[in-house]
């Protein structure tokens, strides 16, 4: 299963740090999303693109984790020469992640 | 219980513009804030002004004020914008000759000054955040030095009466919690009420990003029409309490998915949002559906602010030479992959002094590296070589090298596109408060 499936995403930038949010979709998946979707899996992800610390912050009361990449963005919005200098397609990417799939109920 | 309702009217300075219409004629709305101030944007105004000191502010103002102005004197609205940018003070002139060319009167306009910070950044020699390096080693290339100013200047200019208040470089949710402040009378101390009144301007200040623009992907998120998408309107209670809603019959959503989305952009660690007049707390934001298009949020808070104001250093960082040309059909990838090759060995033939350089090949590798698509052959991609010079002439021959594809290069190149361009970069420090002194000047139709 993608994490596409039981979550959406989207992505911030600020000088050379990117943050993507992981939100569930419904809020009994955030157990699953919240124990496979670790900072050190996302910083493995990202690894052509990140060459900064990941840090994850969690929210369980909206169901979403929110994810700070430093160098992450080609040295800055404003000087980065990579077509998408804003990184705003990066939580486009993050969806592609496999989860486990789910037991069917019944 | 007394409440208020924002309009949110751009989310960038080059927004749509009649989303903001709909909101002045039908939104019920107090007041219209235009948010169109990027990073970088204040530090290209500034060299507009350098060339032309009636310059230097946002370019679409005339436009914007041209369409609402009349609404808003009729209704009662207030505007509030950093369209000022560089030079609110010719700002806030336009506006009066624009408001006067329609033959509106008895509008009083305030431009609030004092971001502009760069004598003073310059005599402290700030520290640049990410480099630790001060701001005096970027030499005569600084261009602009520009402090994110409170909610307190447009807060005092609504008290003093304006309909209209223009600032320039101010935070964001500012433009927000200002008339919050002066419509509730909450204490400058009041932590809990200005992360709540930075709540409500995080949220808005991105206009479409809130109402389904920016979230739709088919099939998993569906929203129905982003050609006429709707801009948010706050309704905030005495008690900071928010409902996000948006005109009737407007495209677009709102929903609790688009309302943490944008909850969670631009954020770092969700309890520290560092503000000018408060450290802004969204760790125990709830949402909650309340109707259609219509979300409650509740559980914002604050701490006390720290004193120092963040500081948007331009300067001239470089130049940057690009060069794109397509290839498509069987093979695509490996002429793609020649081109490359060939502009990388010519860029070093004719000797063209790089700093950085990527080759990349959209539709393959240039957003995400290649891992993700391996082996996927596209039908069609384009080459794009883009590379960081000294000078805008060496950054010229990058695009050439990539042009001369056409008659030297692989079969079947099509398309090519070249560009070479200065650029401003933007790096941050942090300046102690009461060394920014902002200041409200009124001018009167």
């Amino acid at each position: 299963m993608k994490l596409r499936e039981i979550a959406h995403s989207r992505t911030g930038d600020k000088g050379n740090i990117s943050n993507i949010s992981v939100i569930a979709h419904e809020a009994r998946n955030y157990p699953l999303i919240e124990r496979f979707v670790t900072a050190e899996r996302v910083k493995a992800h990202f690894s052509e693109i990140v060459h900064g610390d990941v840090t994850r912050y969690e929210l369980p009361q909206l169901g979403a984790l929110n994810f700070v990449l430093r160098d992450a963005l080609g040295g800055g919005v404003t000087r980065s020469l990579a077509l998408d200098a804003h990184g705003k397609s990066l939580s486009s990417a993050l969806l592609d992640l496999d989860l486990p799939d789910q037991e069917q109920p019944g | 219980m007394r409440g208020i309702r924002l309009g949110a009217g751009a989310g960038y300075s080059g927004d749509r513009i009649e989303p903001a219409i709909e909101l002045a004629e039908k939104g019920e709305i107090d007041y219209l804030v235009f948010e169109c101030l990027a990073e970088r944007t204040i530090a290209l105004a500034q060299q507009a002004r350098i060339k032309d000191p009636r310059a230097g502010y946002d370019p679409l103002l005339a436009a914007r004020m041209r369409a609402v102005l009349p609404i808003c004197r009729a209704k009662g609205i207030k505007l509030i914008t950093n369209m000022g940018a560089a030079n609110p003070v010719a700002a806030a002139e336009a506006t009066r000759d624009i408001a006067q060319s329609l033959g509106l009167a008895g509008i009083r306009i305030a431009a609030i000054t004092g971001d502009d910070v760069l004598a003073a950044a310059k005599e402290r020699n700030l520290t640049i955040e990410d480099t630790g390096e001060t701001i005096r080693s970027l030499g005569n290339r600084i261009v602009s030095a520009n402090a994110y100013i409170g909610a307190k200047p447009i807060a005092d200019a609504l008290a003093a009466g304006a309909d209209i208040v223009i600032t320039g470089r101010a935070a964001d949710p500012a433009l927000f919690l200002g008339p919050l402040m002066h419509e509730f009378g909450w204490c400058w101390d009041d932590w809990t009420a200005l992360g709540k009144g930075t709540l409500v301007g995080h949220l808005l200040e991105c206009a479409g990003q809130i109402t389904g623009g920016y979230f739709a992907d088919p099939g998993f998120k569906d929203v129905a029409g982003l050609a006429r998408l709707g801009f948010p309107i706050g309704e905030v209670r005495e008690d900071g309490e928010l409902v996000v809603t948006k005109v009737a019959g407007s495209g677009g959503r709102i929903t609790p998915a688009t309302v943490k989305e944008q909850l969670l952009y631009e954020i770092h660690d969700p309890a520290r949002y560092y503000q000018p007049d408060v450290v802004a707390d969204f760790s125990h934001v709830r949402v909650e559906a309340i109707g259609p298009d219509a979300v409650r949020v509740t559980g914002g808070a604050g701490r006390r602010k720290t004193g120092t104001l963040k500081v948007s250093v331009g300067y001239i960082d470089s130049y940057v030479g690009e060069g794109q040309i397509s290839y498509a059909g069987p093979g695509a990838e490996a002429r793609g992959r020649l081109a490359l090759d060939i502009v990388r060995e010519r860029l070093a033939i004719i000797g063209v002094p790089m700093t950085e350089a990527r080759f990349d090949l959209i539709g393959v590798d240039a957003l995400h590296g290649g891992k993700a698509s391996a082996g996927r052959n596209p039908y069609e991609l384009r080459v794009r070589v883009v590379a960081r010079t000294e000078s805008i002439e060496e950054a010229i021959k990058i695009g050439n090298e990539v042009e001369t594809l056409y008659t030297n290069g692989p079969a079947g190149g099509g398309g090519a596109w070249k560009s070479a361009r200065e650029i401003i970069g933007v790096v941050s420090a942090l300046i102690p408060e009461k060394l920014v002194r902002p200041e409200v000047r009124f001018i009167e139709v």
